[in-house]
């Protein structure tokens, strides 16, 4: 028996921002958001995205989000190449992958009851009737933990967490086969961190729903995946098992992403990875390795061959150095 | 130990609103000694950064007022001061550094001219020796070209750099004790490495008394020497890094450090903090924590606790630790 096909086969896929700069926009010049990265999200798993801000992780996202059109690529969802799909195909899609952004105070409509929000993905996409929708608006509710009553008040009577966890139930409504969580606490104090990552474990468990996590927060991130991708300008550099990447991170960048990390012991701090400068244009990417100008382990020929993201031991790495 | 830089007694600001008197710091004592870093932690609403802004005076009047309490810096009670003499003060020997470094910069005015203001007034330059001077403070934070970097505007530096001038500004006199608020929290990770990195030299080469405020505890195990966890306006406890991480008394510091995912430890899941951070303007009558505390006994609920001593500088605010 062959292994089951993943749920999400990404490929290849690129995407590039044409900007216009200089006096009456002469030049146009490309911004290499994302640069020919490939993953694969099994059913039922989490992937962690990590990277900071311009590596290309949330225009990723949204090109899975079908948000962004990719310039190049592929991305499979159950087999089936999304790009190429009919109607009936992009509809079905849609309704399969649903997102969680960062800032629960931007994303719900403050003049909607949480009935309605939470009910809108029902009404454009099935056909149950009014009885049978606020049905399942309570059961949803409940499942993320919202008393009944919920239905029936304004986001702005939720604290931050509880406004959450109403998007949570709005992205479950169809219930999903991936859902895409961009930053889902980064906005949250942190105590309300806790409830809301064990809740998204707790649905995992019982829906058997796929997440794409997405955030900076590399602890959190270790927590909840299974797999961890490590962007850095547009490229993975680094792809494996969760524990192994955040416990024993190859490539400098994720060394010294995971230098700033809390650890287990106060007594044993991790290695500290300093590394100089800040992150290089996307307009203008460095030669060879991108990561070249910025790394303590910089060798000659960094700066001219590009390293290719290669097996090494139990992952892949994007070094020359393995 | 040397006698501190500051010392704060009992402080208590208040904020009169529509809805009731909100005590943001509720009797809040602590003391920051030259080359110490105090971390101060806590969730949003803690009373943190309002005992920040308490102590160099800058609460949102009229709404906010100070209304008990000293601040001793070396020795002088700031409180009893004039709003002049803390003009004086403010910059000259107490710096901040706040989390948006837009805020804290003037948009159309260049980083030279900025820079240049506060370094003329401390140390009475003008003229060429004024720009070589603050040239030598941009370079000081480490930033390339600071001579050419003096004409450039807030919106041509990235948020890294600009935290940079802010903190050059902030080190100009230099002053005795510095207030950084959340300064890494809108940096990426590397530049906040290299920032924290940053601020530690800076501490060292002018033996500054530092206040940190953070709700990262990563960023606490890494740079502070002691730290003080508040709730509800106020410390719940306080003591040594080490003694912190290792032996957390208050209920509500165990969890919060079990609340946080942590590398290396995997677990099924986290532990919560059930219910929701307290509301400043109906806190109960015992301690602010007991509504949301798995230990609570009667007690807690009508009289709140006075410090307990644990160990050399380890003190709490729990009944849980008071010998009967």
């Amino acid at each position: 028996m062959s292994p089951p096909d993943p749920l999400l086969e990404v490929e290849n896929l690129t995407k590039h921002f044409p900007v216009r700069r200089g006096l009456l926009g002469w030049t146009p010049q490309l911004v290499r958001a994302v640069d020919a990265i490939s993953f694969t999200l099994e059913a039922g798993s989490t992937l962690g995205v990590v990277g900071e801000s311009g590596c290309g992780k949330t225009t990723t996202s949204r090109m899975i989000l079908g948000l962004e059109r990719p310039t190049s690529g592929a991305i499979r969802f159950e087999g089936r190449d999304v790009l190429t799909l009919d109607r009936e195909g992009m509809r079905y899609y849609r309704r399969s992958v649903q997102a969680v952004f960062q800032d629960p105070y931007a994303s719900l409509d403050p003049r909607m009851r949480v009935s309605t929000i939470v009910a809108e993905p029902l009404v454009i996409n099935t056909a149950l009737d009014a009885a049978a929708r606020s049905r399942r608006v309570a059961e949803l509710l409940d499942l993320v933990g919202l008393p009944e009553r919920a239905a029936t008040l304004f986001p702005h009577e939720f604290s931050g967490g509880q406004r959450q966890r109403i998007a949570i139930a709005r992205a479950l409504a169809l219930e999903p086969k991936l859902v895409v969580l961009d930053e889902p606490v980064s906005a949250l104090d942190v105590s309300i961190r806790a409830q809301i990552l064990n809740l998204l474990a707790d649905l995992q468990k019982r829906l058997g729903v796929s997440y794409l996590f997405i955030a900076h927060d590399l602890a959190a991130v270790a927590h909840m995946s299974r797999a961890i991708a490590v962007m850095y300008l547009g490229q993975i550099v680094e792809w494996g098992d969760a524990d192994a990447v955040a416990l024993e991170p190859r490539h400098p960048y994720t060394k010294a992403l995971f230098t700033a990390a809390l650890p287990v012991d106060v007594d044993a701090p991790r290695p500290e990875v300093a590394v100089s400068g800040e992150v290089p244009s996307p307009l203008a990417p460095p030669s060879g390795c991108r990561f070249h100008t910025r790394c303590p382990f910089v060798m000659p020929h960094c700066a001219t061959q590009e390293p290719a993201l290669r097996m090494a031991g139990d992952r892949l790495v994007a070094c020359h150095l393995y | 130990m040397a006698s501190p830089v500051v010392d704060v007694q009992d402080l208590r600001t208040h904020i009169v609103t529509r809805w009731g008197t909100i005590k943001a710091v509720d009797g809040v004592s602590f003391s920051v000694a030259a080359g110490e870093t105090l971390g101060l932690v806590g969730e949003s609403g803690s009373g943190k950064s309002m005992t920040c802004l308490s102590l160099v005076r800058l609460v949102p009047r009229p709404a906010a007022r100070i209304v008990g309490g000293r601040v001793l810096l070396d020795g002088e009670d700031l409180l009893a001061k004039s709003e002049e003499e803390m003009q004086q003060i403010r910059g000259r020997k107490v710096g901040m550094i706040l989390q948006d470094p837009m805020s804290s910069l003037n948009p159309v005015f260049s980083v030279g001219m900025q820079l240049r203001e506060p370094v003329a007034m401390y140390h009475h330059l003008r003229g060429r020796a004024l720009t070589v001077r603050a040239a030598e403070l941009l370079a000081a934070v480490r930033i390339p070209s600071p001579a050419a970097r003096l004409r450039a505007f807030p919106h041509q530096l990235s948020g890294g750099m600009r935290q940079r001038v802010v903190g050059a500004m902030a080190i100009a006199a230099p002053p005795r004790l510095l207030i950084a608020d959340e300064p890494t929290t809108s940096l990426d990770l590397t530049i906040q490495a290299q920032y924290l990195g940053l601020l530690k030299e800076l501490q060292e080469r002018h033996r500054l008394a530092m206040i940190f405020v953070t709700h990262d505890l990563g960023i606490v195990a890494r740079i502070c020497d002691r730290v003080a966890v508040m709730y509800g306006g106020r410390i719940v406890e306080i003591g040594p890094v080490r003694a912190i991480f290792k032996s957390p008394a208050h209920p509500y510091t165990r969890a919060l450090l079990e609340a946080i995912p942590r590398l290396g430890a995997r677990r099924e899941r986290l532990t919560t903090i059930e219910g929701q951070p307290p509301d400043l303007a109906k806190l109960p009558a015992g301690c602010a924590f007991a509504p949301r505390c798995a230990h609570a006994v009667d007690r807690c609920r009508v009289e709140a606790p006075g410090d307990t001593m644990l160990g050399p500088g380890h003190a709490t605010r729990c009944w849980l630790h008071v010998p009967a």
